[in-house]
């Protein structure tokens, strides 16, 4: 990872947030702290392939670390085919993730589950935001020209802008990877910094395309660069590349939210998303947060699954916890 | 019991065991008692009946029998028995056995993985995902060695009879990397497993039954020291192979000086972990818990010796000192369990001990504060993850072997400096280098005095890549191609004519040494040097006629002459193009003085004309045969499991003690130094005693061929003496001794476990008596590993 450390929180610009609020500021753009991250690809895969060996859980504690990873999930849709209808379905999903006797069978009925939040387009934010009302499942919008990200900078920030009016508390945001892919991290850092003043109170979460980068240096360098930048979260992928969140690319970025964590004091979020599809894929996202980052950063505050169909996965593992029956899909209540 | 409530507000792992029922219903079925395993029958054994414990538990497992020596030598007499039939099933016969176990070790999984986590009380984590799978990979690559034997070991036939004490730090994957090689080359065997865990090797008793495998070619004997010391001991064996400590290591070597037993030793290590300021240090970090706190530590190539660059030293310690805190003590059938319990109460007590001490030394003691199961390193036979900082070169940590899950920090500025502290230990199993500069890895890999090393991993093993130490580490490789030579040996080479020893009848005489005659001095540093002692040794002809005079070597000489040897040391760096060159000059000069050397031949031996100017055309071939060498006795790229390559690259020994023998004074002298020197080495040559002439001679072709000062060293003189002092000198890697005192040339060299060449007698004029055999003794094996990936 990084072996340079140039900042400490002194040097942190005030950015645009208020520093009392706890997120994590725009900082100076430091290239050497950049330059410096060192990824060495076969020891990350070695770890990440001996990690779900090393970590396990069984019987209520593996119930309850799934639980846990529903109330991570920024349960998603994002595609061309979304209506008011299909988003105000996911929502009703998002506010009963789990059968009620299920979850009282576990004796957590009352602790009022829900996902992390409800992650759509732009044009979903206020069916979303309606549907959700009453609960405290923010809505995230993905924005600025996803998944691609190459329409105009300024449309990028109108977008922005549009969705936290329309009421979206969290943006995910995606990078140019022309930039990373060309070395401009100058650059990333500055349309970053720009999408996050855009952001204003709204969280910005920062999707790397860690498939499109090629290298999981490049992986670390463009998570390093955008949480320098003021991101809130780092995430994985837009879920639309060739490969999205895996086992590796999120270790590197945990990694490097681990040594930003070091370098200033700031925790920064996680967010692995696309092709996390069962519930043991879950835990190992889970492990992962633990191992290398701690118990803080298994909370939904620090920690977000972006999916889909993961939560059925789920519910089919916990119901199978409860009731000793292998359960099947049609049982539950479809997103 | 926590509810899902509760584990949702502190996110624990909670308990995952593994169960034990499997193992302890195959304990009960044998009413936890086991006998010996000799010609495929079951035994009940002469002595004391001892108990297997259960480390993590306390609790008694099984009785187990003990082999006395008169059940090691039907042990013995069982596997001399099987041997003639077993090789004569030829390797595809053999292969189809070695498939079968490995198919069998497969098949019966879980049961080792659980069984050995029972009984040596290692993390079922890792039997289940690393020992078992390795075992079950070196009986399949050994089936397909099997398979290619006659192909690919041409000339050679299998050792005999195999005498294999193994350690109880790996029980069961010890077994199948001494079994494995041994059968496919066509050997049987007498396994001695270690007493504290012999379990998964009775087992493996009954699978050898199962796959039908012929009686006596499998022997498992159980039992401590004494049952070992029989079978190191018995005469009816042919090799033995050793895996455990350098101490016992020493001791064989002793026991077994001059019995003509074929041997090879795993012992001990102090392996340095090197992490480079340009590493991923947190690819370093976990590179760490998987070089010392794997298996508790208690792993004979364990990186113990963390030396890290001094830039990052204090940010890569933090790392370290946290990422220890989610280590896991514990249970070992716990899935979740990092480390598990250490082998026995006793050893537990020596780490406990050894650490104390090093604290007294003022090594500072880092050990987790909390562990991430809330419980702190349980009571009992379980030691915590120690890292022990403020430790200097000279601190006794820095030097001895733990055996436990304790890293001792250092600290480094170059990579010189890297080097130098690398390779200051007596020790040489291997190394691991963290660097994302290859220029920085690669240059390093060959310059740490180290069986094995590798690059930005560590603790990997397969099959396919020898596994073996240098210096007192031991000799000697498993697994690989490498690996398969030490259960083989060449057909009997030629042997000597009975006319080519041409013995003088009269004793040469010592003399005092005349200032003004053509008494020859010895050949030193690339000079002409005088004797110490300042005595002279005349060289008579067959009807004790003197043919001249050369000086009288003593201890002295010999330690001015490995001086010189050491000082040599670019000679190694050299390229083969660069060594080759200067063998061709050597043949050039040779030949423009054959008639010389022919007349002086004759002169000494009494050879015809014809046999003496053969002699010396004999040896201007084979300065050509390793002129030719020089360059090509390339390495091997082996492919284990991984994306990467393990590079198996032959080196130089260092400094090879040379003791000729008297019969074709010249040719054997040439066919010895010859391939030594064409692979980097640089030598100390007590030529033939009788007709040291011949190589004094050679002191004008050396220096006339460019040869650099200090390569080639000459002392002429008392062959048995020179040749123990050289033995004994610890700045000696090799000695190759042709003479009729083996036993003390092998029981000198214990001491720095030396390794040791005793030469027979043979015809050196035959095409045997040059070539790959030569070159494979004149050179060392390391097995670099480096994975890659973009």
């Amino acid at each position: 990872m990084s072996n340079v450390q140039h900042l400490n929180p002194r040097e942190i610009s005030s950015g645009s947030a208020d520093p009392a609020d706890g997120r994590n500021p725009i900082t100076a753009f430091d290239a050497d702290v950049i330059e410096s991250v060192r990824v060495n690809r076969s020891a990350a895969e070695r770890r990440t392939a001996t990690l779900p060996g090393r970590r396990t859980v069984k019987k209520q504690w593996q119930a309850a670390w799934l639980v846990r990873a529903i109330q991570c999930i920024d349960l998603t849709t994002l595609a061309g085919d979304d209506t008011p209808g299909r988003v105000r379905r996911l929502c009703a999903k998002a506010r009963h993730p789990v059968r009620q006797e299920t979850l009282e069978a576990m004796g957590i009925g009352d602790i009022g589950l829900t996902t992390g939040a409800v992650c759509v387009y732009h044009a979903m934010v206020e069916t979303a935001v309606d549907a959700l009302r009453g609960t405290n499942i923010p809505v995230a919008a993905v924005s600025t020209g996803f998944p691609a990200g190459l329409s105009p900078l300024n449309l990028r920030l109108k977008e922005i802008e549009a969705s936290v009016a329309a009421g979206a508390m969290e943006i995910d945001i995606v990078i140019d990877r022309s930039h990373a892919l060309t070395g401009n991290w100058r650059a990333v850092y500055d349309e970053m910094k720009a999408f996050r003043e855009a952001c204003g109170p709204a969280h910005v979460k920062a999707i790397i395309g860690a498939g499109d980068l090629g290298t999981l240096t490049n992986v670390g360098k463009a998570a390093m660069v955008c949480m320098m930048a003021g991101a809130d979260f780092i995430k994985t992928s837009t879920g639309k590349e060739a490969t999205n969140a895996t086992l590796p690319n999120s270790l590197v970025m945990t990694r490097v939210i681990r040594q930003w964590h070091e370098m200033t004091g700031q925790k920064v979020g996680f967010k692995p998303a696309g092709g996390i599809a069962t519930a043991k894929d879950a835990m190992n996202y889970e492990f992962i947060m633990k191992e290398e980052l701690g118990d803080e950063w298994l909370q939904p505050h620090l920690f977000r699954l972006g999916a889909s169909s993961l939560l059925t996965d789920i519910e089919r593992q916990l119901d199978h916890f409860v009731t000793g029956r292998y359960s099947s899909n049609h049982r539950h209540p479809m997103a | 019991m926590s509810s899902v409530a509760q584990i949702l507000k502190t996110m624990e792992y909670g308990p995952a065991p593994e169960s034990d029922s499997a193992a302890q219903a195959w304990l009960d079925k044998h009413g936890r008692s086991f006998g010996l395993f000799i010609n495929g029958e079951w035994t009940k054994g002469g002595g004391k009946p001892f108990d297997s414990i259960s480390p993590s538990s306390g609790k008694k497992l099984a009785t187990l029998a003990e082999a006395t020596p008169a059940d090691v030598d039907a042990a013995v007499k069982a596997a001399r028995a099987a041997q003639g039939t077993w090789a004569k099933k030829g390797g595809q016969g053999r292969a189809r056995y070695l498939y079968a176990l490995a198919r069998l070790v497969q098949k019966h999984a879980r049961l080792f993985a659980v069984l050995e986590t029972l009984d040596n009380g290692k993390a079922i984590r890792e039997t289940r995902d690393i020992d078992v799978p390795l075992v079950a990979r070196h009986f399949y690559h050994h089936a397909g060695w099997a398979q290619l034997l006659d192909t690919e070991f041409p000339d050679h036939v299998p050792v005999g009879v195999a005498g294999q004490v193994i350690p109880w730090n790996f029980p069961l994957l010890m077994l199948a990397w001494k079994i494995a090689p041994a059968l496919a080359a066509g050997n049987t065997v007498v396994l001695k497993p270690a007493e504290d865990t012999s379990l998964t090797a009775l087992l493996f008793a009954e699978i050898c039954q199962e796959a039908k495998l012929p009686k006596g070619v499998v022997n498992i004997v159980t039992g401590a020291g004494e049952t070992g010391r029989a079978i190191v001991e018995h005469d009816g064996i042919d090799k033995i192979a050793f895996t455990g400590s350098t101490d016992v290591g020493r001791a064989i070597r002793l026991a077994t000086a001059g019995t003509g037993k074929k041997l090879t030793l795993e012992l001990g290590g102090k392996s340095p972990f090197v992490v480079f300021e340009d590493a991923d240090l947190d690819a370093a970090v976990e590179g760490a818990v998987d070089a010392i706190w794997f298996n508790q530590g208690q792993v004979c190539c364990a990186g113990s010796r963390l030396l890290v660059q001094e830039s990052v030293s204090d940010r890569f310690i933090a790392k370290l000192k946290a990422r220890m805190e989610n280590l896991r003590v514990g249970d070992p059938l716990d899935k979740v369990t990092d480390i598990g319990a250490i082998v026995s109460p006793a050893q537990r007590q020596q780490i406990a001990d050894k650490v104390a001490q090093g604290v007294a030394d003022g090594a500072v003691l880092h050990q987790p504060q909390s562990y991430s199961n809330g419980a702190a390193c349980p009571e009992g036979c379980f030691y915590p993850p120690t890292l022990l900082t403020n430790v200097e070169p000279a601190s006794v940590l820095a030097q001895e072997e733990i055996f436990g899950p304790v890293m001792v920090a250092m600290t480094f500025r170059t990579p010189a400096e890297a080097i130098a502290l690398s390779n200051n230990t007596c020790y040489g199993l291997a190394a691991s280098v963290w660097s994302e500069d290859i220029n920085v890895a690669l240059d390093l890999a060959p310059k740490i005095k180290a069986g094995v090393v590798w690059v930005n991993c560590t603790n990997q093993f397969d099959a396919s890549a020898g596994f073996g130490g240098y210096r007192e580490s031991g000799f000697g490789r498993e697994g690989g191609r490498e690996g398969m030579f030490e259960y083989l040996k060449p057909k009997a080479p030629k042997a000597a004519p009975a006319a080519a020893v041409a013995a003088s009848a009269v004793e040469p005489q010592l003399s005092e040494s005349d200032a003004i005659d053509r008494t020859a001095k010895l050949f030193v540093g690339g000079k002409q040097a005088r004797p110490d002692g300042g005595y002279s040794r005349a060289i008579l002809s067959p009807s004790g006629e003197l043919v001249g005079q050369v000086g009288e070597g003593n201890r002295k000489d010999i330690r001015i002459a490995v001086e010189a040897a050491q000082k040599a040391e670019s000679w190694s760096a050299t390229t083969g193009h660069a060594r080759a060159q200067i063998l061709y000059y050597c043949a050039e000069n040779l030949s423009a003085r054959s008639g010389e050397f022919a007349a002086r031949l004759r002169a000494m031996t009494g050879a015809s004309k014809a046999a003496a100017a053969k002699e010396v055309d004999a040896s201007i071939r084979r300065l050509f045969t390793y002129a030719a060498w020089a360059d090509k006795y390339d390495g091997a790229v082996h492919n284990p499991p991984l994306r990467g390559v393990v590079l198996a690259m032959n080196e130089p020994m260092g400094v090879i003690g040379i003791a000729a023998p008297d019969e074709a004074p010249l040719l054997a002298f040439t066919s010895l130094w010859a391939p030594a020197v064409a692979m980097g080495n640089r030598v100390v040559v007590v030529p033939s005693e009788r007709h040291a002439l011949a190589a004094t001679d050679f002191y004008q072709v050396l220096e006339t061929s460019d040869m650099p000062a200090g390569v080639i060293n000459i002392v002429t003189g008392g062959r048995e003496e020179l040749s123990k002092t050289l033995s004994e000198h610890r700045g000696v890697e090799a000695m190759w001794y042709f003479g009729p005192n083996g036993k003390t040339v092998e029981a000198a060299a214990a001491d720095d476990l030396k390794r040791t060449w005793i030469g027979e007698p043979r015809d050196w004029l035959d095409g045997s008596s040059e070539g790959r055999e030569f070159l494979r003794r004149a050179t060392q094996v390391k097995n670099v590993w480096i994975p890659y990936g973009a």
